[in-house]
């Protein structure tokens, strides 16, 4: 009884600091769909990422570490992708092509990976070419240190930028109190690269003394949503947040997210992580959701095939088992629909290049969205 | 006849039953405390604290019919992971778990913490050995 009131006060707290933002998560039911949801691709386990080539095939990642090509209605295994590290949120984990794909062929790959010496894996990227339905000219990018075998935290969405820097997020990895606050650590930041692996000369935290100079912002909890704002290019991120307090940030070059000094979420157990929601020099989220809808996949609606969804955000919420459709006043979250409710766990979300939305669910496949009037 | 015949061998019988007793007591405690942090860390998220899941979405782990009455595929499920249709007190769940990739001694560590938390009473402690013999 003791603790419930604590946690009431907390709540009332958090009440108070949210600058006015309804705390609670209430997304409204959508009256009405403008589309028909087809399960395109079935039978799959943990369908993670996708994305799709130039002749209209999709690719995609299973978790377990299996890539699949996907072309009028025939799945086919990619052969030679490097093995993963299958464990709790850990495998292979999205994939992306290069903006220059037709002139250079890269894919990019993000996984778990055993690389190293230590027991346990932590996040790598990789750059490979497909021929012949086998992954060719495999370039390693990135392998985040040391190794662990905590099951959480990997980050790995992708997205490239209009000057053709990558952008990668890495989870802090079960290790919230040493790597998100720690410029010498791996885990809990947002990267970015050239997209062969160097660093840009101008990361904001290249000639510090031992820092990870690839890292791009920090404070980061688990980053599994991110995607490039149609018309300003930002980079827009969302994070898983503990129980309570997912976000949607802005990325902006060495930024301090805040993770964990200062969070709208609490822990499992119901006990406090801190008492702090903002501080000076710590970066506030444009949106959060309180309780959590745990976020996976991000993308922003570009098209009218839908009447009235673009500029959206749209956003996959493995917790509680929908799409989640955020309308926008810039960087305003003005309303909230459910889409899909009780269709199963949103891994992923993306629009294709016919402008149509792919929703990626666990234990089911890939759906897409067909408009109807 | 010595009384001592009788009584060294009752008493020898005694001392080693108690001391399994409490060693397997003892065994079965440090196997949960090492189960407790591979909770906290796998299955927490959906499960919750106190195993008390989520109605209709994630099946509970607290007074779960399905968990004490089916131990085989309790462990399966925790070995390979779950998916397809179970019933748990009553509710359909039809939802997937994902194979977490947990070894042997890691699924028995985390099966006897849920089996011997949050009032459970789980019967015989799990073992890395009868994980092992549990196959897809």
């Amino acid at each position: 009884m003791k603790k419930s009131i604590q946690i009431m006060c907390l709540f009332v707290v958090l009440t108070q600091f949210s600058c006015g933002q309804d705390p609670e998560n209430k997304a409204n039911i959508a009256d009405s769909t403008p589309f028909d949801a087809e399960l395109l691709v079935d039978g799959l386990q943990i369908p993670w990422g996708l994305t799709f080539l130039p002749d209209g095939a999709m690719l995609i990642t299973e978790k377990s570490g299996e890539l699949i090509h996907f072309k009028e209605g025939k799945k086919t295994s990619i052969t030679n992708v490097p093995p993963v590290y299958n464990r709790g949120q850990g495998g292979l984990l999205d994939v992306a092509l290069h903006p220059d794909y037709e002139k250079n062929g890269w894919i990019y790959l993000s996984f778990a990976s055993e690389e190293g010496a230590e027991k346990g894996g932590n996040t790598a990227i990789v750059r490979a070419k497909l021929d012949n339905m086998a992954l060719t000219n495999i370039e390693k990018l990135y392998k985040a240190t040391p190794n662990t075998t905590k099951g959480q935290h990997f980050g790995s969405r992708f997205a490239f930028d209009e000057e053709g820097y990558l952008y990668f997020s890495i989870g802090e990895r079960g290790d919230r109190d040493t790597n998100p606050q720690d410029l010498t650590r791996d885990g809990g930041k947002i990267y970015r690269i050239y997209d062969d692996g160097r660093i840009p000369e101008d990361n904001p935290f290249v000639g510090q003394e031992d820092a990870k100079e690839a890292a791009f912002t920090y404070g980061n909890r688990n980053p599994q949503g991110m995607t490039v704002h149609p018309q300003t290019g930002a980079i827009w991120i969302h994070e898983h947040g503990p129980r309570g307090g997912d976000e949607i940030n802005i990325i902006e070059k060495g930024n301090n997210y805040g993770w964990p000094v200062i969070t709208y979420g609490i822990n499992y157990s119901g006990t406090p992580i801190t008492d702090k929601t903002e501080m000076e020099g710590m970066t506030q989220p444009i949106h959060y959701w309180v309780p959590s809808i745990a976020p996976s996949g991000m993308t922003f609606v570009t098209t009218d095939t839908y009447p009235g969804w673009k500029g959206s955000l749209l956003v996959g919420s493995l917790a509680f088992q929908y799409l989640e459709r955020l309308s926008l006043d810039g960087t305003t979250v003005t309303d909230r629909e459910k889409l899909l409710e009780d269709i199963g766990r949103v891994r992923d979300v993306v629009e294709g290049p016919d402008g149509l939305i792919y929703v990626a669910v666990e234990g089911k496949g890939i759906y897409r969205l067909n408009p109807v009037d | 006849m010595n009384p001592m015949k009788i009584v060294v061998p009752i008493y020898i019988c005694l001392v080693s039953a108690i001391s399994m007793i409490l060693f397997q007591d003892k065994e079965l405690k440090a196997s949960m405390e090492r189960g407790q942090e591979i909770y906290q860390d796998f299955c927490v998220t959906c499960h919750l604290p106190s195993g008390e899941g989520v109605a209709n979405t994630f099946p509970p782990l607290a007074g779960s019919d399905y968990l004490l009455e089916k131990r085989e595929a309790s462990i399966r499920a925790v070995k390979y992971g779950q998916q397809g249709e179970i019933v748990v007190n009553g509710l359909t769940y039809d939802n997937m778990m994902m194979n977490m990739g947990l070894e042997d001694e890691e699924v028995a560590d985390v099966l006897n913490y849920i089996l011997h938390s949050w009032g459970n009473k789980g019967g015989e402690m799990v073992t890395p050995e009868e994980v092992a013999q549990i196959s897809q």
